[in-house]
Parts: structure tokens; C-alpha cells; sequence
């Protein structure tokens, strides 16, 4: 049944809708993920990625308040918070007593917040650049620059321009769910758009601000809307360059509006493996532990994803929704996991430079 | 290696130690379709009964013994016994799984009082007591293991359940559980429940000191007695958990700790190991590729179940395609896993859907597993 898709991947071609949909409705997940492995193998040789980094929340107010989502709070409300710069950076240095040797990259996401002004975000990022300055700031969604855009009356390309300039180094790649306008319009219709969201993140790779991509996936959609959620990054991708990496999210179904169910471990691994097939042109695809679990992580690793992102201390949105995984990995788990999935592990930087392979002997057992 | 052929010793050997997984399972896939063509993934809505927690063999692995002096430690009387077992009926339960410490002051008697007061007041089925307690039960009252099994048997006993077995070689069981019996007796406790019509189960924890060569050695003994017995219903591997143990923490062993306030030893773990001991559990890797080679291994046994106690749901889900035709037990009450620190709060609704999500229809069993009711 798959034989024409498999054709087509040996031989280097690319993949239509109608494949991407016969490869997600295929119940032969070996064939599958022995094509996706082929494929990151290409792209990646044997080699598994991962970084030690940590993540900032700074706010979970949010205007927005989409269904999906358990983190956001309206302002007021019990359980909100918000962070000064002051806490952050507390924060920040505390962290880098505690891990030995420091993490290497800050990842900041965070609620729309009602009150703060553009100019905050500027100098959070400015002064934790002043405080750290050899780590790197993957910083704000594309939903927070278009909110960043509308707050300030400042155009998108310009709020891009200045964080850079103020030492933002690289985007997330939250905010795009499921591009398709129905899906939207359930999932999260006071969101930016899916257009808005493409068009933010081009701004960016022409900005020089490398960024990542993800999908939403489990909780509305059908098979044919992932398939076009990936065929506009890929179509993107084709023009900038700009994307690093694509991270599909596992929908979390605890303490929403929208409910449902938890994704099965086999669309889980389906979903990787498509991804990895129908996005040639997309160097990583990330095997986000928060959200898939340590354990499904490292079998992703057999079925398309080369990265399984990193040692997170204090993930505070997934969770929020009811993730099952544990708060942080140690790397000597990560390297552990990836080890044992038979592939090498390389310690990376934010822009997937290397920066040292471990091969501690204590860490495995062999 | 000839897929349709036995599979030898070295050759499973070889397959363990470095196979392509993908490959390993979608052989293990093909097997069980071939076993299980109806596309269905049951489980049994039982309840595990731990009648006490005082045991004296104090095996390095296990989170859940106490010493008879210990502020938490029980034993269940008889009024808590029947709310349980009603509590089980009422939701549509139809087995108990009766495991417990080995009992400084019981003799068969115990044992004997137990069982009649329960199948004199619940048609329940008593899947109970391991080879362990068989054994235990046997010394203390200086009996035959056949004898034991036999008065057990005529007071109500119907079936037991495979735990105890860790990994069966006795150079891992002199590491795991000095005081524990040997492998032989396991087995010769196994042989004698078949002979006497008792269904049994098998399981193999594994994840903590064995070699690959122990897991083998672990396979082919089950392998041999079924050809013997038939009377093996299922294999069931599973994953040791470090945690809240002695062997996954040396001398941190935390008592009185209740679930819930259990510590968090991952990060001491790793320094203070036995030797020979990895510091961390078992990864899925290693899990599905120990699933998928039991699979084909045992080909005389007719079903493998999947551990979501120890693996989640997720990974339970993706090991019905390496091999696994049945999700075990609902498990109404988990003790000693939970008190190890992993406790995965799963209803039956959770596992229904899990399996469905997979692309199977799901289906409640009975011990024998006979179907009783599709969802
Ligand atoms: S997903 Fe983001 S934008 Fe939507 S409510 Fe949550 S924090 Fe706000
Ligand atoms: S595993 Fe069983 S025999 Fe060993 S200490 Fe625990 S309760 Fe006792």
C-alpha cells in the first residue's frame, strides 16, 4: 500500500497531500517509521540532539484566554502571576548555581498580559543578555509579537528588528495549532490567524531570527488539516530558510474548555514520522519530551526525531494541562534515553551547534 | 533465522542484543495477529488485595515490606477484606489478585481461614498468593508443595498469579532477593499448580542487575515448563522500578513514607548504585524490545500483557503493536507500585479508550480469558 509513497522517498522526492494523508491513515506504523528513520538519517546521520535549557513564564495573565489552553489566568483571578526583570534574573542565576556545568539557553513564552508595555519586554531581554551574555534567548511566540505589535502601534518587522536588537536570539515556535481556519475558530478564534502567523514568522527569517515550528494536534482536527498545517511551513520553509526545527505538540486534554482525550502513543509516533517525511526541507524535528513523555520521546527517536529537546526545569504551561511527564530530565537521563535508542547523543547550542558529545561511563550501564 | 522455526537460545540471545527494533516488533506484530486475528485487546477488571505488608524477606527491589514493629505496618482484618472484594463486585470485578508479605506468625491455617471465608461469602475468583507465600506456607506448616497447593486448592484457591519470578536465574536472585526462593522452587510451585488444573501466570521484572543472558535464561525455562504443562495463560514482563527501594537508593530505604509523600531519590540515585546496577530504569527501548522478543519466544504461551503500571498508557498503547494482546488488570488498587513512586491513577475508561485509540476493539475478560462483555 505504501510502496509508491516508499518509492518516492528513496528516490528523494517530495510528498504530495494525498501521500501525507495515506501515511497517516496507514496501519503499518513499521514501514512508516523505518521511512522517517531513513530520513533523519540522511539528514542527521545517528545522531539524537539535546540541550540543557530553561524555561521563563513570565506572566500567565493572558487577553486571549484560548480553550485549549490551562495556563492562562485573567488578571485577578486566583492563581495569576507575574514576574518583575528582578525575579527573572534571580531565577536565572539561581538556576545556573544549581546545574552543573549551566544550561545554554533561556526559552521565554508567557500570557498576553493586559498592562505591560512593549518597552518591559525590551528590557527583560536586554537585561538578561547584560546578566548572560554567552546564553542564548529563544524568546516570545509569534502570537506575542503580533500582540507586541498591536500594543505598541509599532509594525511587526520593526518589534522584530528591536528585540533582536536588545539580544533576542531566536523564536519558538508556539502559536501556530492547526493553521485551517475551522479548526481556529474553535480551538482559539480570538488567536492570531494561521496567515498572521506565517506572515510573523517570515518577518522574522527575513529579519535574521532563525525560529521553530510546531503543530497542535490531537484535539479537533482531522488528518487532512495536519497535512495542511505542513505543507504551508513547508512552502515557507521553501522561500526563508528561517525555520531550525518542527515540533509536534501532543494536545493535553485536562482543566479546558475543549476536553477530549489524550493522544494514543501510535499517533504520536505516526504524526513524528509524517512530519519527518513531508517536511524535506526542515533539518530537525523535535520530540518535545514535556508533551509526548520522557518514555514515547525516546521510541520518537526510531520513528523521524533527532532532537528531544532538553533538561527543562520548571515547564509551567504544559503541565498546567495535565502533562504526565516528569518536571526535568537530568542530562545524564537524556543521554541515557537517547543512548539506548542506539543513537549518539550531541549536546547542543540553540542553533544546533555542537557542544560536546558526552560519553560519561558513570551515566550508562553498559 | 527462520521466522517459522522455534526461535534457539543464541538466536534470541542475538535478537535481544542488538536487533532493529522496528524490525523485532513488526515480527512480534505479525505473531500475535496470527494468534489473536479478532483484533481484540481485553483486560480484566480485578482488584489486588495485599492482606499485609509485613514480610520477612525483605528483597532489595520491593518499596512495599515493613517490619512487624513498624508504625505503618497491617494486616487486613476481615471487615476491610469484604468491603474490598464487594467494592470489586459492584464494579463488575471478577477477580481478586490476594499477594502479600511473607508473615512471621502465619502457618496454613491463616491461609486456609482466608480463602474459605471469602469464597463461602463471594463468587469471586481468587487469583492468589505467588510462588513465594507457596512456598513460605509450605515450611512454616512442614508440608509438600503439592500438599500445600492441594489443601490451598480445596479451600478455595483458583489460580496464581505469576509474580515472585523476577528474573530466573539465581545469580540475579542472589543480588535481588537473597532470602527469596531459588528459581527451582518458582518453577517447581508453577509445574505442581498445572498438575493439579491450576492456571497460572508468568512475569519477568527486569531493568535492574541482569545481563542479557539472565532474560534468556528467564524465557527458555518458562518456555520448557509450558511445553511440560500448558498451563501458563500469559507472560507478563515488566520494568523495575528504582525509587523508593534499597536497590534503586542503597541505604535510603524511607519508611512510613506514604504514597504521595514518597521522596525523590532519581537525583541521589545515580551516585549511590550498586555495583553492576544502572542507575536508571529500564527506557521504553528496552522495554518494547524485551516485549516483542518474549512474543516470539514464547510460542507455546498464548498471551502477553502489557505493563501500563510500569510503562503508562501511551507506551502500553504502542506495545500492543510489539507483541501485546492484553492491557492485564484495572488494577483497582495498586500498592506495591505505588509505593515505589510510580503510580499511574488509570481507570477503566482510560485503558477502553487507550486500546480503542490504537485501532483494536477492547474487551473485559475473565482469568481464563474468556471474553465477558466488548466495549
Ligand atoms: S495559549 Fe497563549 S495566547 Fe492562548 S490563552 Fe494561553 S497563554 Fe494566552
Ligand atoms: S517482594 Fe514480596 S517477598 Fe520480597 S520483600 Fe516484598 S513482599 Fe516480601
Amino acid at each position: 500500500m505504501l510502496a509508491k509513497t516508499k518509492n518516492k522517498v528513496l528516490s528523494g522526492k517530495r510528498l504530495s497531500k494525498e501521500d501525507a494523508i495515506k501515511l497517516f491513515e496507514t496501519d503499518d506504523i513499521f514501514t512508516l517509521g523505518k521511512l522517517a528513520s531513513y530520513a533523519a538519517r540522511k539528514k542527521n546521520g545517528n545522531k539524537a540532539y539535546f540541550i540543557k535549557n530553561i524555561h521563563i513564564n513570565p506572566t500567565n495573565i493572558c487577553v486571549n484566554r484560548c480553550k485549549f489552553c490551562a495556563f492562562s489566568r485573567s488578571k485577578g483571578e486566583e492563581g495569576a502571576y507575574e514576574m518583575t526583570i528582578d525575579e527573572i534574573i534571580h531565577k536565572l542565576r539561581a538556576m545556573s548555581y544549581e546545574l552543573q556545568p549551566p544550561y545554554s539557553e533561556v526559552h521565554i513564552v508567557g500570557g498576553l498580559h493586559p498592562d505591560w508595555p512593549f518597552e518591559y519586554y525590551l528590557e527583560m531581554i536586554s537585561r538578561i543578555k547584560k546578566y548572560f551574555p554567552k546564553i542564548c534567548i529563544k524568546a516570545f511566540t509569534a502570537t506575542e509579537i503580533d500582540y507586541f505589535s498591536r500594543i505598541s502601534g509599532k509594525g511587526i518587522v520593526e518589534i522584530l528588528t528591536e528585540l533582536k536588537r536588545h539580544g533576542l536570539d531566536t523564536m519558538p515556535g508556539g502559536g501556530a495549532e492547526i493553521f485551517d481556519i475551522g479548526v481556529r475558530n474553535q480551538l482559539c478564534p480570538e488567536k492570531l490567524s494561521g496567515e498572521g502567523w506565517l506572515a510573523v514568522m517570515k518577518a522574522a527569517h527575513k529579519a535574521g531570527i532563525k525560529t521553530n515550528a510546531t503543530m497542535l494536534y490531537g484535539h479537533v482536527e482531522n488528518y487532512g488539516q495536519r497535512v495542511d498545517h505542513l505543507l504551508r511551513l513547508r512552502e515557507l520553509q521553501d522561500k526563508t530558510k528561517g525555520f531550525q526545527a518542527f515540533i509536534p505538540l501532543a494536545y493535553h486534554p485536562k482543566n479546558n474548555e475543549i476536553g477530549g482525550t489524550y493522544s494514543s502513543g501510535i499517533d504520536d509516533l505516526k504524526t513524528i514520522a509524517v512530519s519527518r517525511l513531508v517536511l524535506d526541507n526542515f533539518s530537525h524535528i523535535k520530540a518535545y519530551w514535556i508533551m509526548l513523555g520522557e518514555k514515547l520521546s525516546q521510541v520518537a527517536l526510531l520513528f523521524g526525531a533527532d532532537d528531544i529537546d532538553g533538561t527543562i526545569i520548571d515547564e509551567k504551561v504544559t503541565h498546567s494541562a495535565g502533562a504526565l511527564s516528569s518536571k526535568g530530565l537530568t542530562a545524564g537521563e537524556l543521554i541515557n534515553m537517547i543512548k539506548k535508542a542506539g543513537k549518539v547523543p550531541v549536546e547542543r547550542d540553540s542553533f544546533y551547534r555542537k557542544l560536546k558529545v558526552k560519553s560519561q561511563k558513570r551515566d550508562v550501564n553498559e | 533465522m527462520n521466522k517459522h522455526k522455534r526461535i534457539t537460545k543464541k538466536e534470541g540471545l542475538a535478537l535481544l542484543k542488538n536487533s532493529d527494533l522496528l524490525g523485532l516488533g513488526e515480527w512480534a506484530d505479525g505473531i500475535r495477529k496470527g494468534l489473536h486475528p479478532e483484533k481484540t485487546v481485553t483486560f480484566i477488571v480485578d482488584r489486588n488485595i495485599n492482606y499485609t505488608n509485613i514480610c520477612i524477606n525483605k528483597c532489595t527491589f520491593c518499596a512495599f515490606w515493613r517490619d512487624k514493629e513498624d508504625r505503618d505496618a497491617y494486616v487486613l482484618n476481615k471487615d476491610e477484606l469484604y468491603k474490598k472484594i464487594q467494592e470489586t463486585i459492584a464494579l463488575g470485578g471478577t477477580q481478586i489478585l490476594m499477594q502479600g508479605g511473607l508473615h512471621p506468625d502465619f502457618d496454613i491455617e491463616y491461609y486456609i481461614d482466608l480463602l474459605r471465608s471469602i469464597k463461602s461469602r463471594f463468587a469471586i475468583n481468587v487469583h492468589g498468593f505467588s510462588p513465594p507465600e507457596i512456598c513460605y506456607i509450605a515450611d512454616k506448616s512442614d508440608l509438600t508443595i503439592k500438599e500445600t497447593l492441594n489443601i490451598l486448592k480445596a479451600a478455595g484457591l483458583d489460580s496464581i498469579p505469576g509474580g515472585g519470578a523476577e528474573i530466573l536465574s539465581d545469580r540475579v536472585r542472589e543480588i535481588l532477593s537473597p532470602k527469596k526462593i531459588k528459581s527451582s522452587s518458582w518453577l517447581k510451585v508453577m509445574e505442581n499448580a498445572h498438575m493439579l488444573g491450576m492456571r497460572t501466570t508468568a512475569t519477568m521484572m527486569f531493568g535492574s542487575v541482569e545481563k542479557p543472558e539472565d532474560i534468556i535464561e528467564h524465557l527458555e525455562a518458562i518456555r520448557n515448563l509450558q511445553d511440560r504443562t500448558g498451563g501458563f495463560t500469559a507472560f507478563i514482563p515488566w520494568t523495575f522500578q528504582p525509587g523508593n527501594t534499597e536497590l534503586g537508593s542503597k541505604g535510603q530505604r524511607v519508611k512510613g513514607s506514604k504514597e504521595g509523600t514518597v521522596p525523590d531519590l532519581r537525583t541521589e540515585r545515580s551516585e549511590v548504585v550498586e555495583p553492576g546496577l544502572s542507575p536508571h530504569a529500564a527506557t521504553a527501548i528496552e522495554y518494547l524490545r524485551v516485549l516483542a522478543l518474549s512474543r516470539l519466544y514464547l510460542d507455546n504461551i498464548e498471551n502477553i500483557q502489557a505493563s501500563w503500571v510500569t510503562q503508562g498508557l501511551k507506551i502500553a498503547g504502542v506495545a500492543l503493536r510489539f507483541g501485546a494482546n492484553d492491557f492485564g488488570s484495572t488494577m483497582i488498587e495498586e500498592n506495591v507500585v505505588a509505593a515505589a513512586g510510580v503510580s499511574y491513577r488509570v481507570s477503566m475508561e482510560d485503558i477502553i479508550r487507550t486500546i480503542k485509540n490504537t485501532g483494536f476493539k477492547a474487551a473485559q475478560r475473565d482469568t481464563y480469558y474468556n471474553i465477558l462483555k466488548e466495549f
